[in-house]
């Protein structure tokens, strides 16, 4: 008989835990950030494709499913080792396959050559080009990720991908990198100096 | 709690802090000179954080004294103005006023020697005018904080609410500046008038002057302004505050630590805790602009260092290049010919950086030029190992842990970095200058600031792009379902169409021809009508009412006309409409010739880059069957041998 009883306890047991536990995954559910936004927010989002997936996001659901993190060549080496941490991996050096980590730049349309065939329009990612049929295009600077899709299907060849300017409020303090530290003070004359600048 | 402060009340300390050599003693010991006007003044767009204005003159322009140069933008920053009376020569890159020595759009303005002023709108007396409107005259008059950063005063103003304390900041505590000193002297009753505008406008219960116990002159003057003041028994008076000297407390956080013992919150500003501060040389400019309706066109700089004749300070107009400053106060020329290389530093010693070209403008927040010789301030050493020696930490005055931090920005480790409270950093050096192993800590700070930024910014816009992308995702599959459901509806139709077609036939082969054919008009009629079809007859009949309408017209204006017409002048009319038309045809030929080249050299291009491509193909075909050929050739040879 005692058998039963302590059968019967153990289950008894059971089962209110389990309600309890039940009810308590309904009602205290905290909506995570599911892993696949999680590496999406971490990758930089030119959708420029060199991972070989057409866009950020896809290659984050390939992540998400077990692909290398070492794809992303304007993420870097920086944007591996957060991957790296948050999904608790191998931090590997960049695949050269993928491309090289390069300078940022930005898309410039020569206008006076362009011909208006819209195809640059369709391959931007990120609707960062504007114009119509046989009208002369432009690219929104600000928006566009320098992800150099545009500059192939281009028929004429009026597309250069330039560096983006460095600007006084986003210098990185590289004191080392200034050339000249030192003022040689027997050569700088107002005039001359004055005729540099302009 | 309201914080109350008498001239002998208590005074508290912050943490850390050094004394290093003051070194203020030419330079305080003249009046403020003023220089015969510069052959150019450089005058930037941007001066202060934020986007610069939108441009409101034009090369050529002649400008007067005063003019603003620059409409403010969205965010609401300072226009600038034009410095003295001339014409602008040119609007180009010039370099800027900046530690990284880029250059930026600047007006450049050819002085004409008459400091002819634009007309001037002082306030006669700001009870009659709100605040709001008191704080746009302060915008547009530009004026900024003249302590530091450059922030514009109207907006500092208008942030601050429930102040209990306005603080004037007249503590200068870096080695060799001596700006505020020398204005203080001379000019303490201005400073006050601007300091109880000031006051008036932020409505602070008290206004405290805190001033450095070695600048006693400037000290007792305004001691002496403040009795020739004795207006007002009734409301407090100020009170002059003399804290003692140490470097930084004349830093905002620091001075009001040592006033009030309160700290500021963390990410907080002093207005957190009732507390505004100014500094001297802006109450100076807000009386000046309020009082005398003067934009901020020039403030005092030190111009000082060993390798100067002639040390001390002068007015100088925004844009000076600082050659010109230096070439007025005795810069010996011949020695550094001598020693070939000279350091000139914007700024202090503690907090300045050395200039990389010296045709760079005076700004807004430009307090020190100074041009130091070998002996006098060595140039930086080569950076050794931290020996753990602590001496930084002891002397941070915001007692964070600098060798902590430093190892962090080496490793490049920003998340930590934020956990150390990098972003409490004020950059103000000690911890570079007391270092024994020469290491540029303050250096590494900035750096990993820039870079924390950098990473918000990019941060931020990739998560613009993201949303972009994924809305151009959306629209190209809302296109596509589109396009999918169009064409089902249309094969929908053609088989409705088919199939009345083929109950037409099965209804009889015998039946006349016509049924059938109406039969296919209907079904036609009907595929039309699931395409849309209804808004189009209706447009149709729209367009045939409008001919029908047009041709009415055209009939009637006709008929009007032919009897009035003589059959002769028509021709001739016609004959000279035909020749204007050709000349104009051929005028407009030229232009139009030039976009057929542009368009027939693109299209020769386009074909280039095809041939070019088809050429590749062809190549790497050919080479393919090479291999394959080879391979085929070494399979053969293969099986020979065997």
């Amino acid at each position: 008989m005692s058998w039963f009883i302590g059968i019967m306890a153990l289950a008894t047991i059971a089962l209110v835990a389990g309600l309890i536990l039940g009810f308590a995954a309904i009602r205290f559910r905290v909506e995570s950030d599911p892993i696949v936004e999680q590496i999406d927010n971490l990758l930089p989002q030119t959708q420029c494709g060199q991972c070989g997936y057409p866009g950020c996001r896809p290659y984050a659901e390939a992540i998400a499913n077990g692909d290398e993190l070492n794809k992303c060549p304007p993420g870097g080496q920086a944007t591996i080792d957060h991957l790296a941490d948050l999904l608790g991996r191998e931090a590997k050096p960049l695949d050269e396959a993928h491309g090289e980590e390069a300078q940022k730049t930005v898309a410039v349309i020569r206008e006076n050559e362009c011909i208006g065939c819209t195809k640059c329009i369709q391959a931007c990612p990120v609707d960062a080009i504007l114009g119509a049929a046989k009208q002369m295009h432009t690219v929104i600077a600000d928006e566009c990720t320098g992800c150099d899709l545009c500059v192939e299907p281009c028929p004429v060849d009026c597309i250069d991908m330039v560096p983006v300017a460095t600007k006084p409020e986003r210098w990185k303090w590289q004191l080392d990198q200034i050339p000249v530290n030192v003022i040689d003070a027997s050569k700088s004359t107002s005039a001359e100096s004055a005729s540099k600048a302009s | 709690m309201a914080i109350n402060i008498s001239a002998n009340s208590k005074l508290w300390s912050f943490p850390g802090g050094i004394h290093p050599p003051e070194r203020k003693a030419p330079a305080n010991l003249k009046n403020i000179q003023r220089f015969p006007l510069p052959p150019a003044v450089f005058i930037p767009l941007r001066q202060h954080v934020g986007e610069p204005g939108e441009l409101c003159v034009a090369q050529g322009d002649y400008v007067q004294k005063g003019q603003p140069l620059t409409i403010p933008g969205v965010d609401n920053g300072l226009p600038i103005h034009a410095s003295t009376s001339g014409t602008i020569t040119g609007i180009l890159e010039h370099p800027l006023n900046h530690p990284s020595g880029l250059t930026g759009p600047t007006i450049c303005i050819q002085p004409d020697g008459k400091d002819a002023w634009y007309p001037r709108q002082p306030i006669a007396d700001i009870d009659t005018i709100s605040q709001r409107e008191v704080l746009q005259h302060l915008q547009a008059m530009g004026i900024a904080g003249l302590g530091g950063a450059g922030f514009p005063t109207a907006r500092k103003v208008a942030g601050a609410r429930n102040i209990d304390m306005l603080i004037i900041n007249g503590v200068e505590c870096e080695p060799y500046i001596v700006s505020d000193d020398r204005l203080m002297r001379e000019h303490a009753d201005e400073i006050l008038a601007g300091s109880l505008l000031l006051q008036k406008l932020t409505s602070a219960k008290q206004l405290v002057i805190a001033i450095e116990d070695n600048k006693p002159e400037a000290a007792a003057a305004f001691m002496q302004a403040i009795s020739d003041l004795q207006t007002d028994t009734n409301s407090a008076n100020p009170v002059v505050k003399v804290v003692p000297t140490r470097y930084p407390s004349g830093g905002e956080k620091q001075l009001i630590q040592v006033l009030t013992g309160k700290q500021v919150p963390v990410r907080g500003l002093p207005a957190d805790i009732g507390i505004l501060m100014q500094n001297v040389a802006t109450a100076f400019a807000v009386s000046r602009a309020i009082n005398h309706g003067e934009p901020l066109l020039e403030r005092v700089v030190t111009i000082t260092g060993e390798a100067l004749q002639q040390p001390g300070t002068a007015w100088a107009l925004l844009g000076t290049p600082i050659e010109y400053l230096l070439q007025q106060s005795g810069f010996k020329a011949e020695e550094i010919k001598a020693e070939n290389k000279q350091r000139v530093i914007m700024g202090g010693p503690m907090m300045g950086f050395t200039v990389t070209n010296l045709q760079i403008p005076v700004i807004k927040t430009t307090n020190c030029i100074l041009a130091p010789s070998q002996q006098e301030l060595a140039p930086a050493q080569a950076e050794m190992a931290c020996i753990r020696c602590g001496a930084c930490e002891i002397a941070c005055p915001a007692s964070l842990l600098p060798q902590q931090l430093q190892w962090l920005a080496k490793a490049k480790d920003y998340d930590g970095l934020k956990q150390h409270h990098l972003g409490d950093c004020i950059e103000c050096g000690i911890c570079a200058y007391v270092c024994p192993s020469q290491i540029p800590l303050v250096q590494y700070y900035r750096q990993a600031k820039a870079e924390i930024r950098e990473q918000a910014i990019e941060h931020q816009k990739s998560e613009i792009a993201r949303q972009r992308f994924e809305a151009r995702q959306a629209r190209l599959e809302r296109e596509k379902e589109e396009r999918l459901a169009k064409h089902e509806k249309a094969a929908e139709a053609r088989k409705a169409a088919q199939e009345a077609r083929k109950n037409a036939a099965a209804a009889g082969d015998e039946q006349d021809p016509v049924k059938a054919a109406l039969a296919r008009v209907k079904a036609k009629k009907a595929l039309q009508e699931s395409e849309g079809g209804t808004a189009k007859t209706e447009q149709k009949d729209a367009v045939a009412a409008a001919v029908a309408r047009a041709k009415a017209k055209k009939a009637e204006r006709e008929a009007s006309e032919a009897p009035a017409n003589d059959k002769k002048d028509a021709v001739a009319a016609a004959v000279a409409r035909a020749k204007a038309k050709k000349a104009e045809r051929e005028a407009s030929e030229a232009p139009a010739n030039d976009k057929k080249d542009a368009v027939a050299a693109a299209v020769a291009r386009a074909k280039a880059k095809k041939a070019e491509r088809e050429q590749l193909a062809k190549l790497e075909a050919e080479h393919k069957n090479d291999i394959e050929n080879t391979q085929d050739a070494t399979n053969h040879k293969g099986d020979d041998n065997s």
